[in-house]
C-alpha cells in the first residue's frame, strides 16, 4: 500500500526542494527588506542559464566533474555581482514606500533582466545533464531515480537547516534577525541596518541563483524560465506567511507533494496546483499559515 | 458662508477637453500613416484595461493579474462568435462587457477582504490559473494555439477587412471618450473618492459608516468590465485570442501602461497606452530583443523623476502656462 | 430616563494584561463624561470596545435599547455614534473641506456614483460645520501636512459632520498647546450642547475636566474605580493618589 505512494512522495520532495531555494530567498528578502522582489525569479534563470554556459564549456573542455563546480560557483558570481549593485541603486529607493510602487519598480527591473538574458545568452534552448549523469541512479521499492534528486532534496534540507542555525547561532544571523524583529531599534542599537540590507539581499540573489543552478541539468532552460520561477516562488511565499522562513519550507513541501500527486493523477492540471493552494490557504488564513498582522494603533 | 477656493473638482470640462484632443489624434495619426490605425485600436484595448488598474491603484490596490479579464473578455468574444452565432459588433461588445463584468463581480467578492501584497498575489494566482486552463482545456479553447476570431458585421452590414479597421478603430476612439467621461464622473463621486481615502486611512472610512469592503468590490467590478470591454475590442482587432493574453507579464504590462501614463486623471491610462504601443511597434523593428528593458527602463524612469506619470507632465506644464 | 449607552460587564485582555476586567457603566442623554485614569488603565481600548474595533471576550454593548456587541465600527456608526481619536486619523490624499464632505456624503448614503464629491449639498453642510470649528480660513489646504492642532480639529469636524448622537472623543487636547485648549473645549462643548449630543470624553488634563465634565469616571487596571460629579472626584485623594500620582 505505502509503497504505492512512494513515487509520489520523491517526486514531490524533489519538486519541494527545488521550489524551496528560490521561494526562501524572496521570503527572507521580504522578511528583512520588506519588499517583494518581482525580478527574484529572473536571479533564478540567470543561476540557470550562468550553470549551464560554464558547465558546457567546461565539459567541451573535457573537465567533466569540474562542470559540477558549476552548479555552484555561478550563483556566487551573480550574487555577488548584482546582490550589492541591484540593492544599493534600486531596492534601496523603494524601502517604506507603497507596495503597488515596490512591486513595480522590481517589475521594470525584471523586464530589464529578462532582455539582458535574452541579449547574452541568445533565445535558444540550452539543456546540460552532466550532472545528472555523473550521480549514478539508485532504485527505490523498484523504481529508478537519478541520485541528482535525491541529492537535491538532502540540499534543500542542509540549506534550511543552515539557514536557522545562522540566523540563531551566528553573529550576523542574529543582527538580520534583529532588523527584521525591529528595524528602528536595531539601528538605535547601533546596528548598521544599510550593511544587513546588502547582506540579506545578496544572500536572497544567491538562493535564487543556486536553485536555478541545482535545477538545470534537469529541466531544458529557456526564455520565460524566469516568468515561471517568480510566480511559483509567489505562492509559496504567500502560502507560508510571507517572511516566513518555515512557512517557506513547509509551503514548499505542501506544492511540492500535491504537485506530484496532480502528475500522478491529473497530469494537465498540474501548473494550477500551487495556485489552487495558495487561494484555499488564504481564504482559510489570510496572511499565510505562518504570518499574522496586528491591529494598527489608532 | 460658501468657499470658493481652487476646487479640485471643477476639472471636469478640462478632461473632455484633453480626452477630446487625444481623440483627434488617433484619428488623425492613421490617416498620415495608415498602418497606425490598428496600433491605435489595440491601444485603446490595452487603455481601457489600464484604465481599470489605475482605478484601482488610487485605492492603493495593485493587481498584478487583470490580465485575466482582458482574456476572460477576448475569450468570451470568441465563445460568442464561435458557440452562440452572435456576429454583431456592438452587440457583442455589450455583452462581453456584461460576462466580464459579472465576473468581476463574484471574484471581486473575494478580493475585497484582501490587501496591499496579499491583494496583488491572489489576483496574480486566479489569472495563472486560468492562464493554465486556458493552455490546457485543448478541446474547449484551442490549448496554446488559441482561437480564431472572424470578422463581426457592423449593424448587420458585412465588410471586408480594411473597412471594418477602420470601423473598429472610429468606434474604439468614440468608445474612449464616452467611457473615461463616465469614469470621471465616478471617480469624482464620493464612491470614487472613497477610493483615495481608503488607501489613505481605511479605518477612518469604516468610522464613517462606510464598507471599505463595499467600496473596493464596486471598483473591482468595474475595472473587470473595463478591461473584459479592452479585452473584446483587442480580440475583433487581432482576430486571434491566446492564453498568452492572461499571463502574469502582460497583467504587468497593464500596471506599468497605467503609471506610466500617471493615475491622477482617466486620460493617463490611454496616454500610457499610446506611448507603450507606439514605442513597442518602433523598437520591434529595431531591437526585437531589447523593447521590453527600453519599456523597463522608461518605466523606472517616471517612477523616479515623474511621480505623476506622463499626464501629470502634461498637468505641470499647463499649469506654469498658466501662471505666466 | 433611559441610558443612551449602557455597557455590562465587558472583559478583553492583551496577553495577560486585562484592559476590560468587568466594566459596568450607563450614560444618559445629553451627558458630558471624562474618563480619566493612568496611562494603560483601558481608556483607549473602552472606546475601541464600544465603537467596535476590536471585540470583548464577554459582555455587552447597548446603545439607544439595542445591542451593539460584536457589531463592526461601520455598523455602528451608522447607529449613530462617532469617534475622534487620540492621533488624528485623516484623509491625507483630500484637502480639509473635502475630508469633511466625504464624511457628510457617507452620513447620506456613499453610493451616488453620479453625484459629484463637490455637490452643492455636501459642500454646504461641510461648510457649516468647518464655520463652526473655526476652520474656514484654511478649508482648501491640504491635510498632508497639517500641525498637529489643527489635525485634531479636524478629525474631530469629521466626526461632527456625521451628526451622531454620541460622540467619543479620545483626548480631545493632547498635542494643542495650553493657551488654545480652553477655546477649543468652548467650541467642542458649544457644538455639542447646541446639537443636543451625548459625548464621552478620554481626558489627561484635569482642568478641562474640572470645567466641562459633568460627571468624570475613573479608570484604573481596566475597571472603573469611582466615578461622580468632578467636584468630588477630583478631591478624592484615593483617585489623585491613582491618577495624578499625588499622595
Amino acid at each position: 500500500m505505502f509503497a504505492n505512494y512512494v513515487p509520489v512522495i520523491v517526486d514531490g520532495l524533489v519538486d519541494a526542494a527545488l521550489i524551496f531555494f528560490v521561494a526562501v530567498g524572496l521570503t527572507l528578502v521580504f522578511s528583512v527588506a520588506r519588499v517583494l522582489n518581482v525580478a527574484h525569479g529572473s536571479f533564478y534563470a540567470l543561476g540557470a542559464y550562468l550553470s549551464v554556459v560554464i558547465g558546457m564549456w567546461l565539459t567541451g573542455h573535457g573537465w567533466i566533474v569540474a562542470s559540477l563546480a558549476a552548479l555552484l560557483l555561478s550563483p556566487i558570481l551573480i550574487a555577488v555581482a548584482l546582490g550589492p549593485l541591484i540593492e544599493r541603486t534600486l531596492l534601496r529607493w523603494t524601502y517604506g514606500r507603497p507596495e503597488a510602487l515596490q512591486i513595480l519598480v522590481t517589475f521594470g527591473l525584471f523586464l530589464v533582466l529578462e532582455d539582458m538574458q535574452k541579449l547574452i545568452f541568445g533565445v535558444e534552448p540550452y539543456s546540460q545533464d552532466t550532472a545528472v549523469q555523473l550521480f549514478g541512479v539508485s532504485h527505490i521499492s523498484g523504481i529508478v531515480y537519478p541520485n541528482y534528486q535525491l541529492l537535491l532534496i538532502v540540499l534543500a534540507i542542509m540549506v534550511g537547516i543552515g539557514l536557522r542555525l545562522m540566523l540563531r547561532q551566528t553573529r550576523i544571523g542574529k543582527l538580520i534577525a534583529a532588523v527584521v524583529a525591529d528595524q528602528e531599534m536595531a539601528q538605535t542599537i547601533g546596528i548598521d541596518v544599510s550593511r544587513i540590507f546588502v547582506l540579506a539581499f545578496t544572500l536572497g540573489v544567491l538562493l535564487a541563483a543556486l536553485g536555478g543552478a541545482l535545477a538545470s541539468p534537469m529541466i531544458g532552460v529557456a526564455p520565460g524560465l524566469g516568468a515561471e520561477a517568480i510566480v511559483l516562488a509567489f505562492a509559496v511565499a504567500a502560502i507560508g506567511g510571507l517572511g516566513q522562513i518555515e512557512g517557506a519550507a513547509l509551503a514548499a513541501i505542501l506544492v511540492g507533494l500535491t504537485r506530484a500527486s496532480a502528475i500522478y493523477w491529473a497530469p494537465e492540471f498540474q501548473p494550477v496546483v500551487p495556485y489552487l493552494v495558495m487561494v484555499a490557504v488564504l481564504l482559510v488564513r489570510p496572511y499565510g499559515l505562518f504570518g499574522s498582522v496586528g491591529l494598527r494603533r489608532i | 458662508m460658501a468657499y470658493s477656493g481652487p476646487s479640485v473638482f471643477g476639472a471636469f470640462d478640462m478632461v473632455v477637453w484633453q480626452l477630446l484632443a487625444l481623440a483627434v489624434a488617433a484619428m488623425a495619426l492613421p490617416v498620415a500613416v495608415p498602418w497606425l490605425g490598428f496600433v491605435i485600436t489595440v491601444a485603446i484595448g490595452k487603455g481601457l484595461a489600464a484604465l481599470g488598474v489605475a482605478m484601482l491603484l488610487r485605492g492603493g490596490l495593485i493587481s498584478i493579474g487583470h490580465a485575466l479579464y482582458v482574456a476572460v473578455g477576448a475569450y468570451a468574444t470568441a465563445f460568442l462568435m464561435l458557440s452562440v452565432g452572435m456576429n454583431e459588433l456592438f452587440l457583442l461588445l455589450v455583452c462581453t462587457t456584461a460576462i466580464t463584468m459579472a465576473s468581476g463581480l463574484v471574484i471581486g467578492a473575494f478580493m475585497a477582504r484582501y490587501r496591499a501584497i496579499f491583494f496583488a498575489m491572489l489576483n496574480l494566482a486566479i489569472s495563472m490559473v486560468f492562464f493554465t486552463l486556458l493552455s490546457k482545456l485543448y478541446n474547449l479553447t484551442g490549448g496554446s494555439d488559441g482561437m480564431r476570431v472572424a470578422t463581426p458585421t457592423v449593424l448587420g452590414v458585412t465588410l471586408d477587412r480594411t473597412k471594418f479597421d477602420l470601423v473598429l478603430q472610429f468606434s474604439a476612439v468614440a468608445l474612449m471618450v464616452v467611457v473615461a467621461l463616465l469614469i470621471d464622473r465616478y471617480l469624482k463621486s464620493p464612491l470614487g473618492e472613497a477610493l483615495t481615502a481608503i488607501h489613505a486611512n481605511e479605518v477612518r472610512l469604516e468610522y464613517l459608516g462606510v464598507s471599505a469592503r463595499g467600496v473596493i468590490l464596486a471598483v473591482y467590478t468595474i475595472s473587470a468590465a473595463l478591461a473584459g470591454l479592452g479585452g473584446a475590442i483587442t480580440a475583433v482587432a487581432i482576430g486571434h485570442v491566446v492564453p498568452e493574453l492572461s499571463y502574469w507579464t502582460a497583467s504587468g504590462q497593464l500596471v506599468l501602461i497605467a503609471v506610466l501614463g500617471g493615475i491622477s486623471g482617466v486620460p493617463g491610462a490611454f496616454i500610457g497606452a499610446f506611448f507603450f504601443e507606439l514605442v513597442r511597434t518602433f523598437a520591434a523593428d529595431f531591437v526585437p530583443d531589447a523593447w521590453n528593458a527600453i519599456v523597463g527602463v522608461a518605466l523606472l524612469i517616471v517612477i523616479f523623476f515623474l511621480p505623476q506619470g506622463l499626464y501629470g507632465l502634461l498637468q505641470r506644464v499647463k499649469m506654469r502656462k498658466a501662471r505666466l | 430616563m433611559n441610558p443612551i449607552l449602557s455597557v455590562r460587564d465587558l472583559h478583553i485582555s492583551f496577553g495577560g494584561v486585562k484592559a476590560a476586567d468587568g466594566v459596568d457603566l450607563d450614560i444618559y442623554p445629553h451627558e458630558f463624561i471624562a474618563i480619566i485614569g493612568p496611562n494603560g488603565s483601558g481608556k483607549t481600548t473602552f472606546l475601541n470596545l464600544c465603537t467596535g474595533y476590536i471585540r470583548p471576550t464577554r459582555g455587552s454593548v447597548i446603545f439607544e435599547g439595542r445591542s451593539i456587541t460584536n457589531q463592526a465600527p461601520r455598523t455602528i456608526t451608522r447607529r449613530g455614534i462617532a469617534r475622534a481619536f487620540q492621533i488624528p486619523q485623516l484623509f491625507t490624499g483630500h484637502s480639509l473641506i473635502e475630508n469633511v464632505m466625504l464624511s457628510v456624503a457617507a452620513q447620506h448614503g456613499i453610493w451616488q456614483a453620479f453625484r459629484p464629491l463637490a455637490h452643492e449639498a455636501y459642500r454646504k453642510k461641510a461648510c457649516e460645520v468647518l464655520d463652526l470649528m473655526s476652520l474656514g480660513d484654511i478649508a482648501h489646504g491640504p491635510t498632508a501636512n497639517m500641525p498637529e492642532g489643527l489635525r485634531k480639529l479636524t478629525d474631530i469636524a469629521i466626526a461632527l459632520a456625521l451628526k451622531p448622537r454620541l460622540l467619543l472623543l479620545d483626548e480631545p487636547t493632547s498635542g494643542v498647546s495650553t493657551a488654545e485648549k480652553f477655546a477649543l473645549m468652548d467650541t467642542i462643548v458649544g457644538v455639542l450642547r447646541a446639537e443636543k449630543v451625548t459625548a464621552l470624553f478620554v481626558e489627561h488634563d484635569m482642568d478641562v475636566v474640572e470645567r466641562y465634565a459633568d460627571r468624570v469616571l475613573v479608570w484604573d487596571a481596566g475597571q472603573v474605580i469611582a466615578g461622580g460629579p468632578p467636584q468630588e472626584i477630583l478631591c478624592s485623594s484615593h483617585v489623585l493618589e491613582r491618577v495624578i500620582g499625588i499622595s
